[in-house]
């Protein structure tokens, strides 16, 4: 096991955000978080690594409990890409080589250099490596924080919404290199997602967060339409298209109080 | 500092890696050779800044002076009255354009700099306060005349230093309360720097209905900076303090350059964004606050120096602390050059020069108004 956290409570503003909730990931798997705006996922991965410390709990990473350990001891053992993200005023091969900040005494090392050269390799990033971050499309931005976070030499990644901005092949190839990344290299991930789709088909496991507390942990197989009604309020079918199952929904439920789909007269959505 | 050889083992990415590492390394020499020009431009510019002036010398002859060859009248005008001059713009140049730097990586806000932020304005009401109220003019009519007459008492430099000091640190405290409010826009802390700053020139001008004529004097060249007097011992201060902060940001490089890529991502490489953020905003007023309590209000050289470096050595914080340095010496080194050469036996005040500089790139970066 590469993380356990177990009864982590972090209330913003005196209002609960998560509320005692536990959570455990493996080497080589990637778990995906999901749930409706506002359930506690990115907040979740936050406290996860500690940008936001948890007002109770305890978060363990590689059997060391993080609350011990200084800025640059966690970054060492966990790669974070943010929702947001900013493009620097610095080269493709720069911006990767700050992933190695973490490791860095004074300066960068050739064997730095050789890790950076290496994730850029795997990304498919080297003929852009001398680009400006600034000049890259969508997609090939957000792989180079990937890579950046690859380049730390993570025992885990933590990721929040590393396909929301991007177009379909973009969101394919993204998810297709993490994959690759996890498992060729053993790491434990975890992935906040608002694509159903894209998670059952990638992902090893789903925790389905509602209210700041893990509603379910299961497997993509044991999604099913009692769980989707729960976590995200919406009427839906599971199908199997060309062997991978695929959530299609149909309607939203009443916001209050949740009542039986039949009795629901709202419109389709797409 | 070492560079990366194309000859280093690549193990995993093989011969593509250890090109693509040797093309990376050819890149950073280059910037590091800008570099090199622009020290050698700076050398050029102080031996010809030495040079210009009533008592009329050649560089070369400039050249021959420092190195000791010098009659008695000419050493002396080189060593009393020109020299301080230079060095003084050189370092307080240097000084402006690292704080200039700083600012703008910790706010994240390609519009700050000490003099858009009011940092300057506030040092200056602090030094007026300190002349005015404290008794430290007394002596520090010196500060107007200081290459002829007697120097800064020390106490008085003291209280003058600190007062700035406070009166920087004023300004840099609400800039960052309200740039810690999240919805705060770049140009919105801008506004607020612009608010301060008006507040703290009023303060200024109030404080001269206090004042003695000789203590008026002195507090009206604090609105446009100049650095025609200066003493060895005010150098010798800003030179260290400039040195140091100079070394802290070096170091603290990565933490900068983290820094570009966001607030989330510089915590989760280990950065610790609010340490850095109020450490590096002190450091960055003391300078500030030197550079304004010895040589006024130099306008929107901290803001210049940083971006012309940008173009000249790109985004990188290990070429751009030294190059943002060297700019800024640069530009104060030329305004001051220029200045003496265009009005004759006086001297037009830098702050004149850098407003004219400065101004239109201000208006042109709200204009295009991107983040860093």
């Amino acid at each position: 096991m590469t993380l356990e956290a177990k009864g982590l409570h972090f209330y913003y503003n005196g209002q609960p955000v998560l509320r005692g909730l536990n959570l455990s990931l493996e080497h080589g798997e990637i778990t995906g978080i999901l749930g409706v705006n506002g359930a506690g996922k990115s907040t979740l991965l936050r406290c996860l690594n500690r940008i936001l410390r948890p007002q109770k709990g305890v978060v363990m990473v590689e059997d060391r409990d993080l609350s011990k350990l200084g800025g640059e001891q966690i970054a060492r053992l966990i790669g974070y890409v943010a929702q947001s993200q900013e493009r620097e005023p610095l080269s493709v091969f720069d911006a990767v080589l700050l992933g190695r900040k973490p490791h860095i005494k004074w300066q960068a090392t050739s064997h730095d250099l050789d890790v950076v050269t290496t994730v850029l390799t795997q990304m498919g990033l080297e003929p852009l490596a001398l680009r400006q971050v600034s000049s890259l499309s969508g997609g090939e931005a957000q792989k180079v924080v990937i890579a950046r976070a690859l380049a730390q030499e993570p025992h885990l990644l933590l990721l929040d919404e590393p396909t929301s901005n991007l177009d379909l092949r973009n969101q394919l190839e993204v998810m297709e290199l993490l994959m690759q990344a996890v498992r060729s290299q053993g790491l434990g991930a975890a992935v906040c997602l608002h694509d159903i789709n894209l998670a059952l088909r990638y992902l090893d496991r789903l925790v389905l967060m509602k209210q700041g507390q893990v509603h379910s942990l299961i497997t993509p197989d044991e999604l099913n339409a009692d769980m989707i009604r729960q976590v995200y309020g919406v009427e839906a079918v599971l199908a199997e298209v060309e062997g991978h199952r695929v959530v299609i929904p149909r309607s939203a439920t009443p916001r209050e109080p949740a009542r039986p789909a039949t009795q629901v007269p709202t419109q389709e959505k797409a | 500092m070492k560079h990366h050889h194309a000859t280093l083992p690549a193990p995993v990415a093989g011969d593509l890696g250890a090109e693509l590492i040797s093309r990376y390394g050819a890149g950073l020499r280059r910037r590091y050779l800008i570099l090199v020009a622009l020290g050698v431009v700076t050398i050029l510019l102080a031996l010809q800044g030495v040079a210009v002036g009533a008592y009329d010398l050649s560089p070369y002859k400039v050249l021959l002076i420092l190195l000791g060859q010098g009659e008695g009248a000419q050493s002396v005008v080189v060593f009393n009255i020109r020299l301080p001059r230079i060095v003084a713009a050189i370092v307080t140049g240097w000084g402006l354009g690292l704080s200039g730097l700083v600012t703008q990586s910790l706010l994240r806000n390609p519009l700050a700099s000490p003099f858009t932020l009011g940092m300057s304005h506030g040092a200056a009401f602090g030094a007026a306060f300190a002349i005015v109220f404290l008794g430290a003019g007394a002596v520090s009519t010196s500060a107007l005349y200081s290459a002829g007459s007697g120097d800064f008492m020390f106490s008085s430099l003291y209280a003058v230093t600190l007062m700035a000091f406070a009166g920087a640190m004023a300004a840099t405290a609400v800039i960052i309360l309200l740039a810690r409010m999240r919805q705060m826009s770049a140009s919105a802390v801008i506004l607020a720097g612009v608010a301060m700053s008006s507040l703290f020139m009023s303060g200024t001008i109030l404080i001269q209905y206090f004042a003695t004529e000789v203590e008026i004097a002195t507090v009206v060249f604090w609105t446009f900076g100049d650095v025609a007097r200066s003493n060895w011992r005010e150098i010798l201060l800003l030179a260290v303090a400039t040195l140091l902060v100079s070394a802290y940001f070096l170091r603290r490089r990565w933490d900068l350059n983290a820094l570009l890529a966001g607030e989330e991502t510089a915590q989760a490489l280990g950065v610790h964004v609010t340490r850095l953020r109020l450490l590096g905003m002190f450091l960055a007023s003391l300078l500030v606050a030197l550079a304004t309590a010895f040589h006024g209000i130099i306008a929107f050289l901290g803001l210049l120096a940083p971006h012309i470096s940008r173009r000249l050595v790109g985004g990188g914080h290990r070429l751009l602390v030294p190059c943002s340095g060297l700019v800024g010496a640069v530009l104060l080194l030329a305004a001051d050059t220029v200045g003496r050469l265009v009005v004759g036996s006086g001297s037009l005040p830098v702050g004149v020069l850098t407003s004219f500089m400065g101004a239109p790139l201000f208006l042109y970066l709200l204009l295009k108004g991107r983040r860093l």
